[in-house]
């Protein structure tokens, strides 16, 4: 089984994190935006009274779903295929790009539309097209703001959570055509992004989406967004071209009530999500429909039985909206398209954890991100999973089976905690500690041992 | 009912007057206590590191030491949650005493019925929800309920109560910036209550907040809540 390549990894985690725990005006938009979204979403989910159950529901479904992912992938192939759909199946990022690539240089085509898609950032398909002299435009709002800036993404529902109204509209006068005067008020900005993405809507002969869902029995695709944008490129280009990563596979139709109600709520915080576009190979929009089935490495993640979870996600981002690690750092640290919590147990399977060691030990395993999965992902018991697999330094791995080997011996131990004691009896606190505590008094002071252990103590009669 | 304390190694080294409160509480309560002499650490360090294998004797020792034992308490969420959770997936025959194993609100609560514990406490006290004990443990209201039926405490809320401090375990070394950033947001929040103390289920997260608080010169103190409730009259 081959692992995953393309946008997937990047600097280690807390050297990337420093600039960015630097940058006060992020950390600012950061607060403020997820903590709107982690409002909204508490709000509603408070309203529905089987949540719990709903939650169950889901994750029954998909872990159900990852037992049978194979005979689920080939009755959709079959479905998709007897309503017009031509499916591909791509084994990694760079095959994926090559497929898509193909097909649209085989229509003549020199620009295409796209709906936010996580699966086409992941395998960079945009950077791909580019190599071929195919300009992709990104029509959903935030992706466009990403894309304007030559920036990546760091959010998985908000790629721009990172910017704020006023970067936007900087942003908007200097590269977005006619929007020389645009104001900062957010009807503003839509408004002009929506007379710049008009033409593209209009003129636009192929499109290229993701899918949230894919429907085994009847090969029906499902898109869920809020803007439009995504209905506009699912009907109108004579083309549609879909990448769906294998993991979206929900075996029946019936299944979708469960996913379209955990996901807006989730997601955006909103009963249920403005626009809902489903097609079943070739109907009434486009005549020529591909679907590119995406592996990378997930059939790898698939074969670990307590890593598998992480196939379970449904991309709402609640995980990162709650993670006060990601509040603080952003997207970007994670140097993967799937930042935060489901990130940093999503990306070290996708690509070998040797290439992402330090993502399972971003997090303070505190679980905020499993009390809000939708579909309950145990996302602290598959990081410690991944932190058993992941590279250690030689020093780290002798001090703790020292550590170890002290512990396990009650003699040995109380020795320990003696010999601990004594020398530091007089002071309290140390404010400068040696390395590697060192990272630990660069902000707090440490505590010294007591004078005499617990132990001690209990012997002389507490 | 023969009831065990499990200290922690970091009450054992650090904070033996969290596991004296413990003891004074139970007795004043009216129940014995014992401390078997073998006990050491139960390995949560090394399992959330990703040491199993250096985890594993630990588990094994802790299953010894306490099985003979009715309940064990600990004045710890996280390593309760460290036994309750993750000793059955490690360690199968562990599952028995582990299941045994309470944190002390829960011993106090559901075990031993008790509500108020005979404290007195005359300070303005913010209670911070440590993750293990809120998410793993499901503490609940527990800690609270019997905070609030101390004499004389002037209970305040905390904002941002359920977000972690940082600390984290290794994380707050490995990565120390974020783990300072979160800290010096949970110090902000705590010194904005006005309290005079700022209490939790464990001595490791107030060891971390404590550190931040006396780094920035605040006049706030931490106690772990056990002190607070085994305070006041024969204490």
């Amino acid at each position: 089984m081959t692992h995953g390549t393309g946008n997937l990894s990047g600097a280690d985690f807390p050297r990337a994190a420093l600039p960015l725990l630097a940058d006060d005006r992020l950390r600012r938009n950061l607060r403020h935006a997820t903590g709107t979204i982690r409002a909204k979403r508490a709000a509603v989910v408070g309203e529905v009274d089987d949540w719990e159950e709903l939650r169950e529901a889901g994750r029954a479904i998909k872990a159900h779903t990852m037992r049978h992912l194979p005979e689920l992938l080939e009755r959709f192939e079959e479905a998709a295929a007897a309503a017009g759909a031509t499916v591909h199946w791509a084994r990694d990022a760079t095959e994926a790009c090559a497929i898509i690539g193909d097909l649209i240089a085989a229509t003549g085509e020199s620009e295409v539309v796209k709906v936010k898609s996580m699966a086409t950032q992941e395998i960079g398909l945009n950077e791909a097209l580019e190599a071929r002299g195919i300009t992709a435009v990104e029509t959903d709002l935030a992706e466009l703001i990403v894309q304007l800036a030559g920036d990546t993404p760091s959010h998985i529902l908000v790629p721009a959570i990172h910017k704020n109204r006023g970067e936007i509209r900087d942003l908007f006068r200097a590269a977005m055509p006619g929007a020389q005067d645009v104001s900062d008020e957010p009807a503003d900005l839509a408004a002009a992004a929506r007379r710049h993405l008009r033409e593209k809507f209009l003129s636009a002969k192929v499109a290229v989406s993701g899918a949230n869902f894919a429907v085994a029995e009847t090969g029906t695709l499902v898109v869920v967004e809020s803007e439009g944008n995504g209905r506009m490129c699912l009907t109108l280009p004579e083309t549609l071209i879909s990448l769906v990563g294998v993991e979206k596979i929900v075996p029946s139709f019936a299944d979708l009530e469960v996913f379209l109600r955990l996901l807006p709520r989730s997601s955006t915080g909103e009963r249920m999500n403005p626009y809902t576009s489903m097609w079943t190979g070739v109907a009434d929009g486009p005549s020529a429909v591909h679907i590119v089935l995406l592996d990378n490495g997930r059939s790898a993640v698939l074969a670990d039985e307590v890593g598998r979870q992480a196939l379970h996600c449904i991309r709402c981002s609640a995980c990162l909206n709650v993670c006060p690690v990601y509040e603080r750092t952003g997207g970007h640290a994670y140097g993967s398209v799937y930042p935060g919590p489901i990130g940093a147990i999503l990306s070290p399977q996708l690509t070998g954890v040797a290439a992402n060691r330090s993502l399972p030990f971003a997090s303070t395993l505190c679980g905020a991100c499993y009390e809000v999965c939708p579909v309950k992902i145990d996302i602290p018991r598959v990081l410690v999973h991944l932190r058993q697999e992941a590279p250690k330094s030689p020093v780290e791995r002798a001090a703790m089976r020292a550590m170890s080997w002290v512990m396990r011996d009650p003699r040995r131990y109380a020795r320990a905690l003696r010999a601990a004691a004594l020398p530091l009896r007089r002071r309290r606190t140390l404010r400068r500690a040696p390395w590697p505590l060192s990272a630990w008094t660069a902000a707090r002071d440490l505590p010294l041992p007591a004078a005499k252990s617990f132990r001690e103590r209990w012997k002389e009669g507490v | 009912m023969r009831l065990a304390l499990f200290i922690t190694c970091v009450n054992d080294l650090v904070y033996p007057a969290t596991g004296e409160a413990v003891v004074r509480l139970l007795r004043r309560l009216g129940h014995a206590v014992e401390f078997p002499g073998a006990q050491t650490c139960c390995g949560q360090l090394h399992a959330n590191s990703g040491y199993r294998d250096e985890a594993l004797p630990l588990v094994r020792h802790y299953a010894e030491v306490f099985a003979p034992y009715d309940a064990v308490v600990t004045p710890s969420g996280s390593c309760a949650a460290m036994v309750r959770e993750w000793y059955p997936r490690l360690v199968p025959e562990a599952a028995d005493v582990a299941a045994r194993t309470y944190e002390l609100s829960e011993l106090l609560t559901d075990v031993l019925g008790v509500t108020d514990t005979g404290a007195s406490y005359p300070h303005r006290v913010a209670y911070h929800p440590t993750c293990h004990g809120m998410r793993v443990l499901g503490l609940g209201e527990r800690p609270l309920r019997l905070l609030r039926a101390v004499r004389g405490i002037d209970l305040v809320p905390l904002p941002g109560a359920e977000e972690c401090c940082g600390f984290g375990g290794t994380f707050a070394l490995k990565n120390a910036g974020v783990s300072a950033a979160m800290l010096a947001d949970k110090c902000r929040a705590a010194e904005s209550t006005g309290a005079d103390v700022l209490a939790a289920a464990d001595n490791s997260c107030l060891a971390h907040i404590g550190g931040g608080l006396s780094r920035a010169g605040s006049g706030l103190r931490t106690v772990h809540y056990a002190e607070i409730l085994a305070a006041g009259e024969g204490s």
